[in-house]
């Protein structure tokens, strides 16, 4: 063995604390090392500026930009505010008050003029919402044939759209009984089921003449007559569309009259292919609706997009629908296949939970009220006004209580609680609400349409309909349950009872829990896989470790329906996919416990639930989700805390099927990951517009680096696309040693440039005219994006003032709040926040310990939280070429949920990769999509508690997270203990849910429910471990470890974490006695991914590294989701020039070819082949010495390898057919990424080369020890 | 005896660990750190060296806990922004524990050392 890479390890004395949160005086000594780290010299505080001229010391000048060259240095330098020049004055008189004469300068403070500012600009007027609503009769009045399908997924402006067809939606088909019904009727029954229930005897009159008997079936129903009157070009278009649900003739009749709408509701229908196609011609009208876009090109694209969702195979479906609601048998299944069409037109999901089958083809068309979702890839736009009724209610009821609340609301100003409270209260009042809507029952007259009979007895409406209704949709069901079986065991054996929870519990009426539970637990497991999973690895032995593929996040052993909703991989990943019972047994595994959570990820489909009451438990406000338990029709059992609650009346009617009585049938127990309109009680302020703020850094360095064009041509270019509505706002300010301001005021003629060069106590010169609404002010806002990189390219200003700057970005956007995006390309050197240099190039590559690697002031901090108090955001660009101590810049985006992007040495001319990345990144970072005042809340069943959180946010309290901005392209982390056993449930459930305000100015919840197996047996813990989880986590614990206390101790940890489990397995679980390094197959990557972690830039020693871009590394390990952190830390190797078809996948008419996965040894790369290295966000295309010429020449499209340009950034759109494969298979691998990835060639003689050989974490470098070693040296720490 | 310098330190001492008592629940680092720092020096004067030895260590922890502080730059001890994590919450009420039970005892010995002052 090598010289050994981790000096001085004694595992013994060294143990890893943070490795193992359960030892409680490992606990406390982890917290006593971070308590200590911070050793950076205290800075000075903020340097509080003498007065420079004489007692006046602001000093403020505007020039217009074209001039400022030489003048607007003069006018600095005049200090007294009324002497400034004339040009100056009439940007001034805008303001509130001139900042001259005797007017004491204060008074252009913040906090005199913010209120002048509400007043004027009307911003925070009624929230959209109360604006929008309150025309909500009038559409749906005016516009009733319009169809329930809600979903405008791919309309750019979905907001309007959507709203509008929310509206109509609901009352469509009862356009009559709407206007006829008195609006004071204060009927309280559910509104949903009235109409559903309206429609149903009236399709069943109709349209299923087989179904004549349901006529004296709804006889009951005291409603019955009523829908006839109400003629509907629609309805009268459905025999066509359901062809007599042919619903196996002989077969009961009344459970499928019961069923029209349950299952499945086209809404989450997969559907064959084959059912699809037929769609368009079927259903004209919906065609008309923009649904039918995504439903054309669903049968394609959803196979392999959903793979998280997976929609079942067809076949799975049927009979879990048979098995469900009808008697059909895989014969009668036929049958209904005629009728699977009319459903699928509605179908927005595009993917089923389960069954879309033959009872969905009973729905009437008109009654797909709530799909929603949409699938444009990037933004997911669609929403889903599922709850149709509802929606007409909740509007009601926002304008009911919107006046009231918003004012109140907005006045007070000292919201300590903030969202926490206001989540926390949100449900609670919701529920409430939905109470009061019997006290005000004309919205819902109004809205909804309701059929009811005028003559109806008020007062017991609520009850009696109430009862009618669960008692019809329960008897009607047990018809169907009492078949069920007979037609499962022939349909899909796999499919446990009805493929979903909750049909278990139908199917025995009211089973007792430990039925339950056992059903639930996991008992339908996979063995063969766990049995895999298990097999011990000899990793001395075993070489080829690779899976041929990117491994797949492991599937946790759970029944197949619970699999089927359970959360995406993607969005919610835990560490052990198998629960240990109890602390002891996890402290035995020597894993960590913890999740990675990418909560705000861009989905390609998502339900959107509007819904007067979002039912939550009523103790631990967990939001119902697919794995509480019904204990009956009326009763819910949460699964966090176990409390009983009950299901609100509201709750029983299903949006999707129109049907009553089924709780368990509405997406949100049917969707683990949900999205809620969220109504003004989960507001403490009316929801902020689109706010952004561009601060840009124009000196001399700046203008040097020349980034300043290329930014202003990429915000010009997708100023458009910058997510937001008509009152999104916008400001920029640039800063060298002053800082300026512009005035976009609107009608202004050219923008003018405000100079503020009081930088130790900053002032906003203009309160009104700094932010202005994109859309009223946009030509201002071209024209100083175009004129910007000239303005300053003559700038000899070397000095740069940011942490002035950021104060004013503070106090500019603190009345709102919104993003703040930093350009900076240098040290802050003037004002408060300057910094020093701090790194010894000499110590670069010290194989000691790396020092200041924590922040050297607070100021940064500070500001942050400042920032995040006032719902802020602060993204930072850093373009420097020298050190710009990152680590204490950091900290302003770390605290207020920023994102940080780093480009070293960054040259326009100089260095065109970096210049190439920066335009991609602009590109995605300006249009992608963003969420505003969000609070993220992470619950976890009982026994569970979180121990850390990583990742940019603040931590508000224990379990919920503040985030001024979310972004789609960042991930947490949460490392989790055991507090109490879990012995008493077989489950474990984890929910995140975010509270955001969209670009829209909607405010949103979306939930994420992961749902695991627990489990009493070690060896269960290792089959269920997710080695790229795990490694992630170690790596985020490792981060922060290197920042409290050392960069050698967070290694010598790592290490540990691998000896630590090694021997824990070999003493608890191997049964043989062999030698050698043996873990379970689940875990045979593991030391191969620590080796390659301690390889990484973060954490590597002994290798050159700067200190900015080590701190880079770190900071993309705490926020980079964990595809994209597996890739970084352990790049995927191809080879391309002999990829063959096999296994290839098609996809549309590209064949995307699947080469294997190589080890990343050198011994695995040939001079003979071209290989590509995908490092997540960034391609290496290493082209060997005596690469086939051909490959080079229809790929690269160069005669040989000698003309291979050095610096190739790009592969050609070559017409070769190897050409087309590799860019296929390139883009492929780009598919789903945030920001997609630079390619580099590099050929084996190019200086370049040696970033390629680095990434070969397997081999030895001079600084680090080879896979082999490693392993021995593992085997050796064991042995000690 | 009389009322004596060391008395009177005694019965300083008293009044003040009953309010540290508090202190140590409440987390006031700073008045805290003073107070007891303050009744230190009282002690050195009393020439009490029992006394101040037995303090000594918590006084040196201070000290260090202090020095070792996450960069501020305002007074303080904690850091909004990892107090949350739960290594840290709980060593922060572990400490306050400890502490608590300390000025406790500390509480009845300077009742017992004020009460034998006066005794003679």
């Amino acid at each position: 063995m090598g010289p050994d890479p981790h000096p001085g390890l004694g595992r013994a004395s060294q143990h890893p604390d943070w490795k193992l949160p359960s030892r409680r005086s490992d606990a406390v000594r982890a917290a006593r090392s971070s308590l200590t780290s911070s050793r950076g010299p205290l800075l000075p505080h903020v340097r509080r500026g003498v007065p420079a001229f004489g007692g006046q010391r602001r000093s403020c000048v505007s020039t217009a930009p074209g001039i400022r060259g030489n003048r607007g240095r003069q006018d600095r330098e005049m200090s007294a505010p009324g002497s400034t020049n004339p040009s100056s004055s009439g940007s001034y008189s805008q303001s509130s008050t001139p900042n001259g004469g005797a007017a004491p300068p204060r008074q252009n403070g913040p906090a005199q003029t913010y209120p002048s500012m509400y007043a004027s600009t009307g911003y925070y007027g009624p929230p959209p919402h109360q604006q929008s609503y309150p025309t909500i009769p009038a559409h749906s009045t005016s516009v009733p044939n319009k169809t329930s399908i809600t979903n405008s997924a791919q309309s750019a402006n979905y907001y309007e759209n959507n709203h509008q067809q929310q509206h109509h939606v609901a009352p469509a088909p009862y356009n009559t009984p709407c206007t006829s019904a008195s609006p004071s009727q204060p009927y309280s029954a559910p509104p949903p089921s009235n109409t559903q229930y309206s429609q149903q005897p009236f399709q069943q009159q109709q349209q299923h003449p087989p179904y004549a008997t349901p006529g004296s079936y709804y006889g009951q129903q005291p409603y019955h007559g009523v829908p006839t009157t109400v003629q509907h070009p629609q309805q009268q278009q459905n025999p066509s569309l359901v062809p007599a649900p042919a619903v196996g003739p002989g077969a009961p009749l009344y459970p499928i009259v019961s069923y029209p709408s349950v299952p499945g509701s086209g809404q989450y229908g997969t559907l064959s292919p084959s059912q699809s196609t037929s769609t368009p011609g079927v259903m004209p009208i919906q065609m008309s609706a923009p649904l039918h876009q995504y439903n054309s090109s669903q049968p394609t694209s959803t196979p392999p997009v959903h793979p998280g969702y997976g929609g079942a195979p067809p076949s799975q479906m049927v009979p879990t629908v048979n098995g469900q609601g009808t008697t059909a048998q895989t014969t009668a299944h036929q049958h209904y296949d005629p009728s699977h069409q009319a459903p699928q037109s509605y179908d927005s999901y595009g993917r089923v939970t389960h069954s879309t089958g033959g009872p969905a083809a009973d729905r009437p068309p008109s009654g797909t009220p709530s799909t929603s979702v949409h699938s444009s890839p990037g933004h997911h736009q669609g929403m889903q006004y599922g709850y149709v009724a509802n929606s007409g209610t909740s509007a009601a009821s926002a304008t009911t209580s919107g006046p009231a609340a918003a004012p109140s609301s907005s006045s007070s100003d000292d919201d300590e609680e903030d969202e926490d409270e206001d989540e926390e209260a949100g449900g609670e009042t919701s529920s409430s609400t939905t109470g009061s809507a019997s006290p005000l029952p004309n919205s819902y007259d109004s809205l909804e349409g309701g059929s009811y009979p005028d003559s109806m007895p008020p007062s017991n409406d609520m009850t009696n309909q109430a009862q009618s209704y669960s008692s019809y949709g329960y008897h009607t069901m047990q018809p169907a349950y009492r078949q069920g079986p007979a037609s499962r065991s022939d349909s899909s054996p796999s499919h446990d009872l009805y493929g979903q929870p909750s049909y278990q519990q139908y199917s025995q009426p009211f089973p007792d829990l430990s039925q339950l539970s056992a059903a639930l637990g996991g008992l339908s497991g996979v063995p063969e896989l766990e049995v895999e999973a298990l097999r011990p690895v000899n990793l001395l032995q075993e070489r080829n470790l690779l899976p041929p593929r990117p491994l797949e996040a492991p599937e946790p052993n759970l029944s197949a329906d619970l699999r089927k909703v359970n959360c995406s991989p993607q969005t919610f990943r835990c560490t052990l996919t198998s629960v240990p019972q109890t602390q002891a047994l996890l402290n035995k595994a020597r894993l960590p416990l913890g999740l990675l959570l990418h909560p705000f990820r861009d989905l390609q489909q998502l339900p959107v639930i509007t819904s007067n009451t979002i039912v939550r438990c009523r103790s631990c406000r967990t939001y119902i989700n697919p794995f509480v338990t019904f204990l009956d029709q009326r009763r819910w059992k949460c699964n966090l805390c176990y409390r009983v609650n009950d299901v609100p009346d509201e709750f029983m009617y299903n949006p999707v099927t129109r049907s009553y009585g089924e709780p368990h049938k509405r997406p949100e127990v049917q969707n683990a990951t949900v999205e809620f309109i969220a109504s003004s009680d989960y507001m403490l302020r009316p929801p902020q517009p689109a706010v952004y703020l561009f601060v840009l850094d124009v000196s001399h360095n700046a203008v040097e680096a020349g980034y300043l064009k290329y930014l202003c041509d990429s915000i010009l270019e997708n100023l458009d696309k910058l997510p937001g509505d008509t009152r999104t706002r916008i400001g920029f300010l640039t800063f060298d040693s002053t800082i300026h301001f512009y005035n976009l005021q609107e009608g202004l003629s050219q923008p003018q440039m405000l100079v503020v060069s009081d930088i130790d106590d900053v002032f906003i010169p203009s309160h009104d005219s700094l932010m202005v609404n994109l859309k009223e002010s946009k030509e201002l806002v071209k024209d100083l994006l175009t004129s910007l990189p000239a303005m300053f390219s003559q700038s000899r200003e070397t000095h740069s003032a940011l942490g002035p700057a950021l104060q004013a970005a503070f106090k500019l956007m603190s009345p709102t709040g919104g993003r703040v995006t930093v350009f900076l390309t240098q040290l802050p050197t003037l004002g408060a926040g300057m910094l020093q240099s701090r790194e010894d190039p000499n110590q670069r590559s010290s194989s000691k310990g790396v020092q200041h690697l924590g922040p050297a002031t607070d100021f940064y901090k500070k500001l942050a939280l400042d920032c995040s108090g006032q719902q802020i955001g602060v993204d930072l660009f850093l373009l420097s070429s020298q050190y710009a101590d990152l680590t204490s810049l950091a900290c302003m985006s770390k605290y207020s949920a920023g994102s940080i992007f780093y480009y070293p040495s960054f040259h326009h001319l100089h260095n065109p990769a970096q210049l190439e990345k920066f335009q991609r990144d602009l590109g995605r970072y300006l249009t992608r999509k963003i969420g505003f005042e969000a609070v993220m809340r992470i619950r976890c069943t009982k026994g569970l508690s979180i121990h850390t959180f990583h990742g940019n946010f603040f931590v508000r309290s224990t379990d919920l997270l503040s985030l001024a901005n979310v972004n789609p392209d960042s991930a947490f982390a949460v490392q989790m203990s055991i507090e109490d056993s879990l012995a008493d449930s077989s489950l474990a459930c984890f929910q995140a849910a975010l509270l955001y305000t969209s670009n829209k100015g909607k405010r949103r919840i979306r939930v994420h429910t992961l749902c695991l197996p627990v489990v009493n047996q070690l060896s269960d813990v290792y089959a269920g471990a997710d080695v790229q989880a795990i490694t992630c986590l170690l790596a985020n614990m490792a981060i922060d470890r290197s920042i409290s206390s050392s960069l050698s101790d967070a290694r010598d940890a790592l290490v540990n974490a691998v000896v630590d489990l090694v021997s824990a397995y070999k003493s608890n679980v191997s049964s043989l006695q062999q030698s050698g390094l043996v873990v379970p197959a689940s875990m045979r990557l593991f030391p191969l991914y620590i080796l390659a972690l301690l390889k990484q830039r973060a954490l590597r020693t002994g290798t050159s590294t700067r200190l900015d871009e080590r701190v880079f590394a770190m900071c993309e390990f705490k926020t980079q989701p964990l595809q994209q952190l597996m890739r970084m830390v352990h790049p995927d190797l191809y080879r391309l020039d002999n990829m063959s078809d096999q296994g290839a996948l098609h996809l549309n008419d590209t064949v995307v070819p699947q080469p294997p996965l190589l080890h990343l040894s050198a011994e695995r790369v040939s001079r003979d082949g071209a290989f590509l290295m995908d490092c997540g966000n960034v391609f290496y295309l290493w082209i060997g010495k005596c690469c086939n010429e051909m490959f080079i020449r229809d790929v690269l499209g160069c005669p040989n390898y000698a003309s291979i340009p050095p610096n190739m950034n790009h592969i050609p759109e070559l017409e070769t057919p190897l050409s087309e494969r590799v860019r296929a298979f390139l883009d492929w691998l780009q598919d789903n990424r945030a920001f997609s990835s630079t390619i580099h060639v590099v050929r084996d003689d190019a200086s370049a080369k040696s970033t390629f050989f680095l990434h070969l974490v397997e081999d030895r470098t001079d600084s680090a020890s080879s896979y082999s070693e490693f392993l021995q040296h593992i085997q050796q720490q064991m042995s000690k | 005896m009389a009322f004596t310098f060391a008395a009177f330190c005694y019965m300083l001492a008293l009044l003040l660990t009953a309010a540290l008592i508090f202190f140590a629940i409440w987390h006031l680092v700073l008045p805290e750190y003073l107070i007891h720092f303050f009744f230190c020096v009282m002690f050195f004067c009393a020439a009490e060296w029992l006394t101040l030895c037995l303090n000594l260590p918590l006084l040196a922890y201070h000290v260090w806990r202090y020095m070792s502080r996450p960069v501020m730059s305002c007074p303080g001890l904690y850091d909004p922004t990892t107090i949350m994590n739960a290594d840290i919450l709980a060593y922060c009420q572990k400490e306050g524990w400890c502490k608590l039970a300390f000025y406790l005892l500390s509480f009845f010995y300077y009742l017992y050392g004020y009460v034998f002052i006066f005794t003679p």
